[in-house]
């Protein structure tokens, strides 16, 4: 499940973030918004991504760009909602 | 006494933040009016310097110009200095009316309403026009004030890849239970001088029935044949719902911005939009000499025609010295060094060469995008131009970039 889990984040990040020709690779670990790849103001449609794919709702305390900032930050997030 | 010992070091622990980050602004004192060439005071105390001005926003060099100073005397005399009011109190007079009326010809819209800045309009109109049913669709690279203004709404936010219309399409496809949508974007960026593609964004927008909103600060004045604006370059002029620009730039450079568009949203601004309830109306000695620019580029395109010219002989003149240059048409020419430091210390030695320009980075441009940026003006005669470019060269020699892509400058300096 994690794996899967992980793959769908990581897709959802390069589809939704990175230039068609980009070379960046990204992995679980990759900072995300500290290395500029997701700006603060952009971060708003990974989150409503999450929101609508498991039905849940984040509260804004939550959605730290912290919390945001790499692909196993968001899944320790989503254990919160027994997600992963 | 309420201002702590506590609240003091945090401040001060922030400042140190953002010095230790490379990122704090100073600013320079210019002892001249607004021109091609100034006088510089810099750093603090430091004699002062003459200058060649290429980082003004004064793209029709029309700042200092003495048809629009002895305009704003006129206004001055006729009508004042300040009017101690907001607009629908007692702060509105005939030559407010007159310049909006001016506006709304020039940019072919059916109506306009001023505000005190383009950062006051950006930031007043969503709330007005867009409520929590409804989506804004934005390009990731808008203006900060554009951002600002989306988040004072209650409308879904959404965003897409820059200039990438396949996402814009997505997001549209996305967003259709929404109520009503908006098409968001910058008409010009202004750090890449990117043109926003309205013929395209407006064919979406009437295959997915959602509006157009457009902040044309870096285009009015001088983009298009006739300096309409970036509408009028795409082909679309009619067609845009909301556009918001300034006066702060081109048109004159003082301050002062509007929203021009669909009449209903412009009336709906003048009872609701709270920057313009709230702040001062712009005085009357800005808006005589706007309404003077309106008239004189009207009358004539020589001035964007000269920033044309002189744009385009910049660019290739720079492009055949072997400057990495993003390409394009607008006056905003971004000298790609990718590494910040290169370009601080580039902007710092033409300077001492005489050429005021300013380097920028992260957080202001994406990471590892670093660059000079030019701002090339009406104002500026072929011999500034030429010595700008022979100082670009020497110090693009002094660093061995000239020739150099990408790749080869981000070996040498890194990111």
């Amino acid at each position: 499940m994690s794996d899967d889990l992980k793959k769908l984040i990581i897709d959802y990040v390069k589809h939704e973030y990175l230039e068609d020709e980009a070379e960046e690779e990204i992995d679980e670990n990759t900072p995300l918004i500290s290395s500029g790849i997701v700006d603060s103001f952009s971060m708003v449609s990974l989150k409503t991504f999450l929101e609508k794919k498991f039905e849940i709702k984040i509260p804004d305390e939550k959605a730290t760009t912290e919390t945001f900032d790499t692909v196993n930050n968001i899944i320790n997030l989503l254990k919160e909602f027994n997600i992963a | 006494m309420a201002y702590s010992n506590k609240a003091k070091e945090f401040y001060v622990d922030a400042l140190k933040g953002i010095k230790d980050a490379g990122t704090f602004k100073e600013e320079r004192f210019i002892e001249s009016p607004q021109a091609a060439n100034i006088t510089v005071e810099y750093p603090v105390g430091a004699d002062t310097k003459k200058v060649l001005n290429f980082c003004a926003n004064n793209y029709l060099g029309l700042s200092s110009h003495p048809d629009i100073i002895k305009a704003a005397h006129e206004g001055l005399d006729l009508r004042g200095y300040g009017m101690s009011s907001v607009r629908f109190i007692c702060g509105t007079q005939d030559i407010h009316d007159e310049l909006e009326r001016k506006l709304t010809q020039f940019l072919g819209t059916e109506d306009t309403i001023l505000f005190a800045s383009c950062m006051d309009a950006n930031a007043g109109v969503f709330d007005v026009v867009l409520d929590k049913e409804d989506a804004m669709i934005s390009d990731r690279l808008v203006h900060a004030s554009i951002v600002d203004g989306m988040r004072l709404c209650k409308a879904q936010l959404f965003n897409y890849k820059h200039m990438n219309m396949d996402h814009l399409e997505e997001k549209l496809k996305e967003t259709q239970d929404c109520r009503f949508r908006m098409i968001i974007t910058d008409g010009v960026f202004s750090m890449d001088g990117d043109i926003a593609p309205l013929d395209r964004i407006v064919e979406l927008a009437e295959k997915y029935d959602a509006m157009v909103m457009v902040d044309d600060s870096h285009a009015t004045g001088f983009i298009g044949k006739t300096g309409r604006g970036t509408h009028e370059y795409c082909g679309v002029v009619g067609k845009i719902d909301i556009i918001t620009t300034t006066l702060g730039k081109a048109l004159g450079g003082a301050s002062g911005g509007c929203v021009s568009g669909r009449k209903e949203i412009v009336d709906l601004c003048r009872q609701r939009a709270r920057p313009y309830l709230f702040s001062n109306t712009v005085p009357p000695v800005i808006i005589a000499a706007a309404n003077k620019v309106i008239d004189l580029i009207s009358k004539t395109t020589d001035r964007r025609d000269k920033l044309e010219n002189n744009t385009e002989y910049f660019r290739k003149k720079m492009t055949d010295a072997g400057f990495d240059i993003r390409e394009g048409i607008h006056p905003i020419v971004p000298i790609m060094l990718y590494n910040a430091k290169l370009a601080q210390d580039m902007a710092h030695d033409l300077y001492e060469e005489g050429i005021y320009v300013i380097g920028f980075s992260f957080p202001v441009v994406p990471k590892g995008q670093a660059r000079i940026r030019v701002q090339i003006s009406a104002g500026h005669d072929k011999e500034h131009l030429d010595k700008a470019i022979a100082a670009f060269i020497k110090i693009g020699e002094k660093y061995r970039i000239l020739g150099k892509k990408k790749k080869e400058i981000i070996e040498m300096y890194g990111y």
